[in-house]
């Protein structure tokens, strides 16, 4: 008798890579309607709706050149202050909230996630799309800022061929905060001590990033903040609109390897988890 | 020979009781210890049988113990079971919410899942975006959906609502949209848990013959529910779960006296200490009792009869305008009738309720007794089941005919017998005329 052909078996323990990953696929159009309901959802009955994605970063940067330019005196390169900060604030949110979202993934849907079944997956990766508006939004109002230095105080502006790197860096951004993201959102499920630790971690993070300052010339500390897959992204996102950055491209391809590690040990991870923390959340 | 779609071999689900704390992180590393050295898990060993009323010594318990059985392609499959019997566990691990301790399962087909009614539902989006998203969940492409969309909408009866969010629907309106999306679906099994409690009765009644029109275009259904009538209707086959494992499969009529009959017990009196009384933060109940305060015989509750009902409470806050409403159903939780005792005006102490049925009303069977505590018109506890007791047949007088009693209630009512004379008959005629 031949061997019956089953779609699914279920087994206690499946193989570590047994990832399903076509049927996240298959699910595409849910990762649409998610998106969709996370930007509806987050603008029905404010007033000010997207409105409030500009003040917070423009807050931001008025409080780093009050506390970093003003008071301790950190240089800020050739690049006026406010561009500075708010180049390195546009990307390092994206990063951060993706971050900060997906790692709540298990807990934030678990009535969702008790009820039915579909690739888990889905949620953390429409997170990072839907994440994208509030980013684009930002990157206008850096635009903005940069469009008024040009015209008003004669910043010399220099269209360079790197800005092609902007869609990558942002997909290199959101494929980081997802794995990393997972990885916490799994390991999280059922002891929570972790959450404590992720949103200080978060702000740890970005003081080890060139966010508020330029990076060391050489020693310990440049290592350090090389060391952080996110000062690459952040270094190449300025080299492409301001010539006087640190741009290299070994750099940026260690964050790329090193953003392709922490996503498929966060997929490995998260599907490990999917399938038994209603158990456990 | 019919196609398997579903094959469930020795599935076993264990559970650990109580809090995720400390304990638990020693008990981890203990079975990670264990898988380092290559041996089987050391808690698989222990765990004790499902009983949700009987007080355990360990922490583990086994939900489903060795459920073994089959589907065939377009079979409709009922379970039935008390509540935490296991068959939302099962449910939820074939529906892969969660997976099994040991064991496994396999399925041909797509599957989809119907634990509740609109899940993934947002408020701010509207009608029309809902079933958009609601579908996606469940399993729909969205141009699967868009081709449906009419049929979905016309179900549903909200048309023109469609365009407003769904937080402005009244309850009745959102769960008919939500029915309305699931009951679209076309995988090739379906698995539905008690969904058919929502809704008003007419809607009940479209989602039942929905869910035989479904059955009859030989799609495989699992129906886990606790509404008898609907089972015995939906589905020809069903297995009863208890306490975790199957204890019969057979015809639907077959496994529904199984079960209804394992209910038979008798619960006359019952009485708690106020630490595990059932109730709330608001109210516990004592006692709950009843009796033939009349009859010598204590044991036994006759037709002939007077009963007493009696239930004491504990009231934990003030509450104010109390009343019992006082359910009386049958072993397959329909309600014969209810009635309800007079409005207490304020309480925070103990409260004493006794309610007299009459002699010659209740019918020779099994009643089951609900108990609504109520205060300012909204329910602040339900106590469902709270006894459980048989009336007994008794000598009939004057009769000649022994057979059962037909109907749910037997009132001795005033009847008039009259003989009529034929002569009076014919004078009432010539008078009329």
């Amino acid at each position: 008798m031949p061997e019956e052909q089953w779609t699914l078996v279920v087994k206690p323990k499946n193989s570590w890579f047994d990832l399903h990953l076509k049927d996240v696929w298959h699910y595409r159009d849910l990762v649409a309607m998610f998106v969709k309901r996370d930007f509806i959802s987050a603008y029905k009955q404010t007033v000010l709706g997207p409105l409030w994605f500009i003040i917070q970063p423009l807050c931001a940067t008025y409080l780093f050149l009050f506390v970093f330019s003003s008071i301790a005196h950190l240089s800020t390169g050739n690049i006026p202050g406010v561009l500075f900060y708010l180049s390195g604030l546009t990307v390092w949110n994206y990063f951060s909230t993706c971050f900060n979202k997906t790692s709540v993934t298990f807990v934030s849907n678990s009535t969702l996630f008790g009820k039915v079944y579909f690739p888990r997956l889905v949620s953390p990766i429409s997170t990072i799309i839907s994440t994208l508006v509030t980013f684009l939004i930002q990157f206008l109002l850096f635009l903005g800022f940069l469009a008024y230095y040009v015209i008003f105080n004669g910043l010399q502006l220099q269209l360079s061929p790197y800005l092609l790197l902007l869609p990558y860096l942002v997909l290199l951004m959101g494929l980081l905060a997802l794995g990393s993201g997972i990885i916490i959102s799994s390991l999280t499920t059922k002891y929570r001590d972790l959450t404590n630790l992720v949103a200080f971690g978060v702000q740890f993070l970005m003081f080890l990033t060139t966010v508020v300052y330029v990076l060391p010339s050489a020693g310990k500390k440049r290592a350090l903040f090389l060391a952080n897959p996110m000062t690459a992204i952040i270094e190449s996102f300025r080299y492409a609109f301001f010539p006087t950055g640190n741009f290299n491209w070994h750099q940026l391809a260690y964050s790329s390897i090193f953003t392709l590690v922490i996503l498929f040990i966060g997929i490995l991870l998260f599907n490990r988890t999917e399938k038994s923390f209603m158990d456990t959340v | 020979m019919k196609d398997t779609v579903i094959r469930v071999e020795n599935l076993s689900k264990q559970y650990r009781l109580g809090m995720v704390g400390t304990g638990t992180l020693s008990h981890d590393l203990k079975r990670w210890w264990y898988s380092v050295r290559g041996k089987e898990d050391p808690f698989l060993k222990v765990g004790e049988a499902n009983k949700r009323d009987v007080k355990g010594e360990g922490d583990y318990v086994w939900a489903l113990r060795n459920i073994n059985f089959e589907v065939k392609k377009g079979e409709v499959l009922g379970i039935i079971g008390k509540n935490g019997a296991g068959k939302s566990t099962l449910l939820k691990i074939l529906s892969r919410i969660t997976s099994p301790t040991t064991g496994e399962f396999k399925v041909k087909g797509r599957i989809a899942s119907l634990l509740e009614v609109g899940t993934g539902f947002h408020p701010e989006l509207t009608g029309r975006e809902n079933i958009f998203l609601n579908g996606a969940i469940l399993g729909m492409t969205k141009s699967e959906i868009r081709s449906k969309f009419d049929e979905i909408v016309a179900f549903s009866g909200v048309e023109r609502y469609i365009d407003t969010p769904v937080k402005r629907y009244s309850s009745g309106m959102y769960v008919r949209l939500a029915f309305a999306v699931a009951a679209h679906l076309e995988p090739e099994i379906l698995i539905i848990d008690e969904v058919l409690a929502v809704g008003d009765a007419e809607f009940q009644k479209k989602c039942l013959g929905k869910m035989k029109d479904v059955a009859g275009q030989g799609r495989t259904v699992l129906f886990v529910s606790h509404n008898m009538t609907a089972v015995k209707s939906l589905c020809p086959n069903s297995i009863l779960i208890k306490q975790g494992e199957i204890v019969k499969t057979g015809t639907s009529a077959d496994v529904i006296d199984a079960y209804l009959n394992d209910e038979r017990q008798v619960d006359f009196e019952k009485e708690w200490k106020l630490n595990d009384a059932p109730g709330n933060d608001k109210v516990r109940m004592l006692k709950a009792k009843v009796s033939s305060p009349g009859s010598k015989q204590t044991d036994t509750l006759t037709v002939e009869s007077e009963i007493e009902l009696e239930f004491i409470f504990q009231n934990l806050t003030q509450l104010n305008n109390i009343n019992l409403s006082t359910y009386f159903c049958g072993l397959d939780d329909f309600v014969i009738f209810a009635t309800t005792s007079k409005v207490v005006e304020r309480s925070n102490g103990l409260l004493k309720f006794t309610c007299r049925v009459p002699a010659r009303f209740l019918n020779a069977m099994m009643y089951k007794i609900d108990v609504l505590y109520v205060s300012d018109s909204s329910v602040v506890h339900s106590f469902t089941h709270c006894l459980q007791f048989e009336i007994e047949e008794t000598e009939r007088k004057g009769s000649y005919w022994f057979g059962k009693w037909p109907g749910v209630i037997r009132p001795s009512l005033n009847w008039q017998e009259t003989e009529i004379k034929e002569q009076n008959l014919t004078m009432k005629k010539a008078e009329n005329a």
